[in-house]
């Protein structure tokens, strides 16, 4: 056993038992840690002190993008490259031109949240050291996990394990690095 | 507030029970509880009640639909009922009944989460399902009725050695973009929306091959507090903007119609009637699939009567919206004093040929809708599966109505000619029908049927402000 420690990993029962636990953590001056939960738990951004994600902007970009570049495919395919009398209306327009461009936009948006969302959360990721841990499995059931990472400035074996079975953590284990 | 003494004076300020919400799942024992009912189904083994519905919607999918596609496309559009006048037939009906299909599923997903309506969370994947499943039926429809499914490609901005492009001032050209964004998003939203549940059943799965797929499917998914932060933004963006193609995809199914000089069809109404049109037709269709799959997937508990209620209400919304539209059509017509066109409507309900269909949309899309008003009517399952069956009927009469009742009978009674389906028409139906329900089939037993992850949050055991969820005194 003489790998390398990735953290200690902590179980709570409750969503308000986690956001207690958490509020201490970050009281207590820990900055490399994060909870596990099943679901999003109301109120835990503002004491991981998360602020906006970025994926809205990067939804917003791809939507800008699609936007314009189809609004120029149109007019270079249509007023440009192939210019085609149809009906007399003009080469290119803004009724024409808008509702293709706009559809496309929603397509770019909803790209782009997806692509963000796995780009800022680095997935996909198979390997991660908390999926060796049994307990884990708990995070998509009915338990709430925190661990502290070993690469925490303050991260200490025995302290933090106190801590965080002071806090009401149960079942508290060191979790390897197997890198 | 602070003032309150004890237990007894708080419950007299509690609204009557009439007025309280009904629970999101009843009969609820807590998460781990909750995690087992919601994937039970997914893991138990395939029932009969599945194998028998399953091998006549595969027979249909996999003998009747090729055959019945690759005929007509070997052969041409002739082998269908559409000729002179009437070039759309059943294709278009069929196209435009699907696309109305997919449209419950998005409001009911997308919007309900925007208003922050917390029932939606048992029913939303389904509601997705449906959404994703009848786009791609819908999507077929147009692919193959251009008569050369082979020069499909031109319809999209392709460089090409002829050197031409697509004509962009055609809304049939904003069909090609609106149909299959509305297929990208709604796949897009259904994927994201099951990636935490597909994390559920990679925990939970006890054999390798299962572990391996979900795994695949999960991306490594921890449910980290990071993770959750990224995936609520891109969830609530996804949702803004699939309420945003609720209103444009049919609106441009729409335009297609109402940009042409036909009589019944030349009319501004027509986006907003197509699109309110799909969203009743897609309710109908939901109630169908709720009835009768909450009992069969044993998830009376989960999908509660409440639930199918508040669906049943929001499609009787629908069908008034409809019912208004269909008023100020007929009185448009009228009021125009255009001869044509008050002959069309005229001919919807006393015309030789397809009055039948005309007195099908009122019957149904009026008249058996206002069931749906009373109380019994909406808590009884079985009542509930037949209305959402004859809403589908009636809404498919409103588009055949529309479609062949304005072509057959155009300007010039030289001109008209009668519409009749072939069998090659019939069996397509019956294939994408087919093709529909055995992909329904194989996502409810194989995928996670309801938002795991969703309904835990939505539940009392999972809000940190509420004493089941670990709430002390004097806040969390």
């Amino acid at each position: 056993m003489n790998e390398k420690i990735y953290g200690l990993m902590a179980e709570f029962n409750t969503p308000g038992d986690l956001l207690r636990a958490a509020e201490k953590i970050r009281g207590a001056g820990y900055r490399r840690w994060d909870c596990f939960t099943p679901f999003p738990i109301h109120g835990i951004d503002k004491v991981m002190g998360y602020r906006n994600s970025l994926v809205g902007w990067v939804a917003l970009a791809g939507g800008a993008f699609m936007f314009l570049n189809v609004a120029g495919l149109i007019w270079f395919s249509n007023a440009f490259d192939y210019p085609l009398i149809v009906g007399g209306k003009p080469m290119f327009s803004a009724p024409m031109t808008f509702v293709p461009s706009y559809i496309m936009m929603i397509m770019g948006g909803a790209g782009g949240a997806l692509i963000g969302m796995v780009a800022l959360n680095q997935l996909p990721r198979l390997h991660h050291p908390l999926f060796f841990k049994k307990r884990f499995e708990g995070a998509t059931r009915d338990k709430f996990i925190i661990v502290i990472g070993a690469n925490d400035e303050k991260f200490c074996a025995t302290g933090t394990k106190q801590l965080l079975e002071s806090i009401g953590g149960v079942n508290v284990e060191i979790v390897e690095d197997q890198e | 507030m602070s003032e309150i003494a004890n237990i007894e004076e708080l419950k007299k300020l509690a609204p009557p029970a009439e007025l309280r919400r009904a629970p999101v799942v009843e009969g609820n024992q807590g998460l781990g509880w909750l995690t087992d009912k919601l994937s039970a189904f997914a893991e138990a083994k395939v029932p009969l009640w599945w194998k028998i519905a399953f091998v006549p919607a595969a027979f249909a999918a996999t003998v009747i639909f090729p055959i019945c596609l690759f005929y007509q496309v070997f052969t041409g559009v002739g082998v269908w009922g559409n000729n002179h006048p009437n070039m759309w037939g059943w294709d278009i009906v069929n196209f435009i009944w699907w696309v109305g299909v997919a449209h419950a599923g998005t409001l009911i997903s997308a919007m309900l989460f925007l208003t922050r309506q917390h029932w939606r969370t048992t029913i939303g994947r389904m509601a997705e399902a449906m959404t994703v499943f009848s786009v791609m039926m819908a999507g077929l429809y147009p692919a193959i009725h251009v008569g050369r499914a082979w020069f499909d490609w031109f319809m999209f901005p392709i460089p090409n050695s002829n050197g031409n492009w697509p004509q962009f001032k055609s809304p049939l050209m904003w069909d090609v973009f609106a149909v299959n964004t509305y297929l990208m998003v709604s796949s897009l939203f259904w994927f994201m929306g099951m990636i935490p549940d597909f994390a559920v059943l990679r925990d939970r799965s006890t054999t390798r091959a299962r572990k391996a797929v979900f795994s695949f499917l999960a991306m490594g998914w921890t449910g980290s507090a990071w993770q959750w932060h990224n995936y609520e933004k891109a969830y609530v963006v996804l949702c803004g903007l699939c309420t945003l193609l609720v209103f444009t995809v049919s609106s441009i199914v729409g335009l297609d119609f109402c940009t042409s000089q036909l009589a019944g069809w030349h009319a501004t109404i027509f986006p907003l009637y197509f699109v309110i049109g799909a969203v009743f037709c897609g309710f109908g269709m939901m109630l169908v699939l709720l009835t009768s799959l909450r009992k069969l997937c044993k998830l009376e508990t989960i999908i509660t009567k409440s639930h199918i209620d508040k669906v049943a209400k929001l499609c009787l919304v629908s069908g008034l919206i409809i019912n208004y539209i269909y008023l100020m059509e007929i009185f448009i017509a009228w009021y125009s004093g255009d001869p044509y066109e008050r002959w069309v409507f005229g001919h919807r309900f006393f015309g030789h040929n397809y009055a039948f269909f005309g007195w099908m949309l009122i019957g149904i899309n009026v008249l058996l809708t206002q069931l749906l008003w009373i109380k019994k009517i909406r808590a009884s399952m079985v009542a509930l599966f037949f209305i959402g069956l004859f809403i589908n009927f009636g809404m498919w009469s409103e588009r055949m109505v529309i479609v062949v009742g304005s072509t057959n009978q155009d300007f010039l009674p030289a001109n008209w000619g009668l519409y009749h389906p072939t069998m090659w028409d019939i069996g397509l139906y019956v294939g994408t029908l087919g093709a529909f329900f055995m992909m329904y089939l194989l996502f409810v037993k194989f995928l996670p049927v309801i938002a795991i992850s969703e309904v835990k949050g939505a539940v009392p055991h999972g809000d940190p402000h509420h004493p089941h969820g670990g709430a002390q005194k004097g806040g969390h």
